[in-house]
């Protein structure tokens, strides 16, 4: 065995803040653009956000130095430049409803941003090592079914548009939901890894697949009931397939057995079947899934995914240009509806970027999960990055006809203080996770003649 | 575990892609229909934030934009709304540009032609705000005027054509209908869009060149002089045969005159006076001699089955193919199953005034980009085809002025102008009055103006109504108001 040198690791903080600083310029472009297209001024609120902006971001860079200084360095730049651009899609979508900067929802989601920021932080500063988090298996669990069941409490529960699943307080809205993802992917993952191995032993086989044994079904019709549950009481559609799908992946990641993933989709289909039957507001999404122009006239049907779609045509290749489309024509065009408003604005091409961002997001994510050495860190990257993923294509399939339309917020972009915050906090675990992936192993001591070292592993 | 997640990424990106893919079928392949939706509200916001171009006859606009305060910019409005609503048509913030020239001629109003793509260039370099383009009409007001008034109250259609360019000179369609309630931005456009659409007399229809068309009864017989005379086997003196009835093959009850009357005595008839009194029996007669094929190669060569846009699309008016001798009979006075639209018996009319050559009938003249008055478009007169020879017509001509002079056509005489026309009184379905016909021209010896009107059920005179006497005098208005303009 011979001595190999050590090169030193680049940490990539400083990329990390040229690129930062990258994405707060853009987003000033961006809102320069909005203004000067909609008042042909720029005005005093636009300073105000991207000094906001830019302040948040730079501060977190700053503590990921500090405290966090192998972590991936593109994260945070990409999730500065969604952030951003949803800020000023938000306060372009204010001006055309005539709401202004301190009434709006721009300065709204700019405190929010900055609440999900600190949070992200002290989620940074306080979990030192993801895998401190094995411990709470069973908190977390308890508190994520807590957070999904919150809606249905009679007094705080709100019905939003026909959906129960958000809370209220006073002026205060939350959607539980969205903070239930990071907290049950935590679940799922310490879950897993320690039944990994049950789940793997073999049952039968059947048609070449070899199916797991009936006992080990437990687990998979567990999260099956629960994602029934939030369809059936909540009428939810988006949170149950993404809790589903999420612990489909992580159980197919975990035990490396394709049947896991057929006895999913299996389970999913005869679900969405007895839903579609069953459910009329399930019949009617599918409905105009199928035919979205076939009811504008209707005035019991949405006609929301053909406005949708109008919206995305009229931007064309190009986009008409920031501030210059008639985005507000479409209801929820700050929320669920935020990747139409910016396909109208921005066009194909600008999409394609910000896809492109998604993508490479969720690649960084799941780069960090094949880099961390332990099960469960494997798990838990690959969680969070997947979920990320699977939110964009739930809600952007819906937008342009992929899928049927389920209402979920577009990560980092949409409107909504729940859905930045677990975002954002999602975003810490990622980047604690990364860098224990990409920390070098701290240097051996010689191993004493004859002994044979054949693994080392940093434990701590 | 490396593994499932290498295997998870490419499922990532096989998601991603499924993205761009339906992004792009979006906003790259269905971005042009998407667009042109008539629902689609951003496209008529932006055609609303640009002055829509005017719809001009005789220099006054018919239709025009005027600003407004509201989010709309410009407020459609229309002069004359009811006289010319099925040629302005309507341009609705909720459905649209609809009906008459606002759907047709929409792309040169709206601006967005190819046709001025130069203007567009010119308008950006200087600075200007695009406007579209105004039409000009070739209507004549004052027969439009008359022809709306003489048509009243009562169901139909008038057309004026002049026959020597095809230019439209009155176009007129009844039960017309108010777009100035379509067009406005206020509450009560569906309510009264829904009020048309439940209308029994079906105003949004325009039944001068389409609608369900009608049957053209007696004045087919023109099409079928026409292929007798050409067929160079009978002349305006020929005798033909002239019944009470006339026996059908394979059919038991034969084509009858009206009242069951032979049209002469003897039961023999000149094909002239034929004409004249509008003999069914000597027309079934001549058609069946005549042939299935050669009433049909003359019909098209007038026009029937062609497709015509004026720009507003024409319904092709429709001779049936397969006839046996009963239904050819039956054809040849412009019943069974022949039917045409009003535009196509005015263009018989015109064909036979105009030395037998058919002209195309259109309704804008010049389309002028506003802003430097500068010609876009303009309408060149089009031969469409030579239906019959000079001669034909000479005498087919002389033929028709009997019809007006000593015929059923009285009523539409002019005193002082040698007027050339035909009657038809046209049966259609069970138990309804006949719609009443004529179509003529004048002046017979140098012809200005050619009509044709049709008055459903037989309009006020109902179950008594003889062509003549009903359609008749709506024509001669029409023809003096040309004339005398």
């Amino acid at each position: 065995m011979t001595a190999v040198g050590r090169w030193p690791v680049r940490r990539g903080r400083t990329v990390e803040l040229l690129l930062i600083l990258g994405a707060v310029a853009i987003v000033t472009l961006a809102w320069c653009n909005v203004t000067e297209a909609i008042h042909g001024t720029l005005p005093a609120d636009l300073w105000i956000g991207v000094a906001a902006i830019l302040v948040l971001t730079v501060g977190c860079h700053l503590v990921l130095r500090w405290r966090v200084a192998y972590a991936d360095p593109l994260i945070l730049p990409i999730i500065t430049l969604l952030n951003g651009l949803g800020i000023v899609m938000i306060y372009r979508l204010d001006l055309a409803h005539d709401r202004s900067f301190a009434h709006g929802l721009a300065l709204r989601q700019i405190i929010w941003t900055a609440i999900s920021v600190v949070i992200a932080v002290a989620v940074l500063l306080l979990v030192r090592d993801h895998r401190v988090l094995r411990r709470y298996t069973f908190l977390s669990a308890a508190v994520g079914v807590l957070l999904l069941l919150l809606p249905l409490v009679p007094v705080i529960g709100r019905s939003v548009n026909g959906s129960r699943i958000w809370v209220g307080l006073g002026p205060f809205t939350l959607q539980p939901g969205e903070i239930a993802k990071v907290v049950l992917t935590i679940f799922f993952a310490s879950y897993l890894v320690r039944t990994r191995d049950a789940l793997t032993v073999a049952g039968k086989r059947v048609l070449g697949l070899t199916l797991p044994r009936a006992r080990d079904l437990g687990p998979i019709l567990a999260a099956w009931a629960v994602a029934v549950g939030i369809l059936v009481l909540q009428s939810d559609l988006g949170t149950s397939l993404l809790f589903f799908g999420l612990f489909v992946a992580m159980l197919y990641v975990a035990t490396e057995r394709v049947s896991w993933i057929v006895i999913g989709m299996t389970l999913f289909g005869a679900a969405a079947y007895a839903a579609y039957v069953l459910i009329p507001h399930v019949r009617e999404r599918v409905e105009l899934w199928l035919h979205p122009f076939a009811y504008t006239r209707d005035p019991h049907m949405s006609d929301q995914v053909a406005k949708g779609l109008m919206g995305m045509a009229s931007g064309g290749m190009f986009g008409t240009g920031l501030g210059l489309g008639r985005p507000d024509l479409t209801y929820f065009s700050e929320s669920d509806y935020i990747f139409p408003s910016f396909a109208e604005e921005i066009g194909l091409v600008g999409v394609f970027a910000l896809l492109v961002l998604y993508a490479v997001l969720t690649e960084r994510g799941l780069r960090t999960a094949l880099g961390v050495r332990d099960g469960f860190g494997k798990l838990l990257a690959t969680g969070l990055a997947f979920i990320i993923a699977l939110q964009v294509f739930v809600i952007v399939g819906g937008v342009t006809r992929v899928i049927p339309l389920t209402g979920l917020t577009t990560p980092f972009l949409s409107y909504g203080g729940s859905s930045l915050l677990a975002n954002w906090s999602l975003a810490a675990l990622l980047l604690r996770i990364s860098d224990q992936a990409r920390r070098p192993v701290p240097a051996v001591p010689p191993a004493p003649a004859g002994r044979d070292v054949t693994e080392e592993m940093s434990i701590r | 575990m490396n593994t499932p997640i290498r295997r998870l990424s490419v499922l990532v990106a096989c998601l991603m892609a499924a993205l761009l893919v339906s992004t792009t079928l979006i906003q790259f392949v269905q971005a042009k229909s998407l667009n042109a939706r008539p629902d689609n509200r951003r496209t008529l916001l932006s055609t609303y934030g640009r002055e829509r171009g005017q719809i001009l006859v005789g220099g006054k606009p018919v239709a025009r934009s005027v600003p407004t305060a509201d989010e709309f910019k410009w407020q459609r409005t229309y002069a004359d709304p009811k006289t010319y609503s099925h040629i302005t048509g309507y341009y609705s913030f909720i459905y649209g540009a609809g009906g008459g020239l606002e759907s047709a001629d929409n792309e040169l109003l709206s601006g967005s032609s190819d046709l001025l793509f130069y203007q567009r260039i010119a308008d950006m370099v200087t600075g200007k705000t695009p406007r579209g383009a105004s039409l000009v009409l070739t209507i004549d007001d004052a027969a439009q005027q008359a022809a709306e008034k003489a048509l009243g109250t009562q169901r139909g259609a008038v057309v004026a054509l002049d026959p020597r360019t095809g230019a439209i000179l009155a176009l007129v369609s009844h039960p017309e209908y108010d777009p100035n309630a379509l067009a406005s931005h206020g509450k009560g456009v569906t309510a009264a869009m829904n009020a048309l659409l439940a209308d029994p007399g079906r105003p949004l229809i325009d039944r001068a060149i389409g609608g369900d068309r009608y049957p053209p009864g007696s004045t087919f017989k023109l099409v079928t002089a026409a292929a007798a005379l050409s067929s160079g086997r009978w002349n305006p003196s020929s005798v033909l045969p002239g019944p009470a009835v006339l026996t059908l093959p394979q059919s038991s009850v034969g084509l009858p005159n009206d009242g069951h009357r032979a049209c002469a005595s003897g039961n023999k008839i000149s094909f002239v006076d034929a004409l004249r009194v509008s003999c069914n029996t000597a027309f079934g007669w001549l058609g069946m001699q005549v042939g299935a094929d050669a009433l049909r190669a003359q019909a098209a060569k007038f026009g029937v089955g062609d497709e015509l846009a004026v720009p507003m699309r024409v319904t092709p008016s429709y001779v049936p193919s397969q006839l046996d001798e009963a239904q050819l009979a039956q054809s040849a006075i412009g019943q069974y199953e022949v039917q045409m639209t009003p535009l196509q018996v005015a263009m018989i009319s015109a064909a036979i005034a105009n030395g037998g050559v058919v002209m195309k009938p259109y309704l804008v003249g010049s389309a002028i980009a506003d802003s430097e008055l500068n010609v876009v478009a303009k309408a060149h007169p089009t031969q469409l085809s030579q239906a019959i020879t000079p001669e034909v017509a000479t005498t087919l001509t002389s033929m028709m002025e009997k019809v007006v002079t000593s015929g059923t056509g009285t009523a539409a005489a002019i005193p002082g102008v040698a007027v050339a026309g035909k009657t038809g009184t046209a049966e259609h379905g069970n138990g309804a009055n006949p719609d009443a016909w004529f179509t003529g021209f004048a002046p017979a010896d140098g012809p200005r103006v050619a009509v044709a009107v049709v008055v459903e059920d037989g309009g006020n005179a109902g179950s008594e109504a003889v062509g003549g006497a009903v359609a008749g005098p709506i024509a001669k208005a029409v023809m003096e108001a040309v004339l005398s303009s």
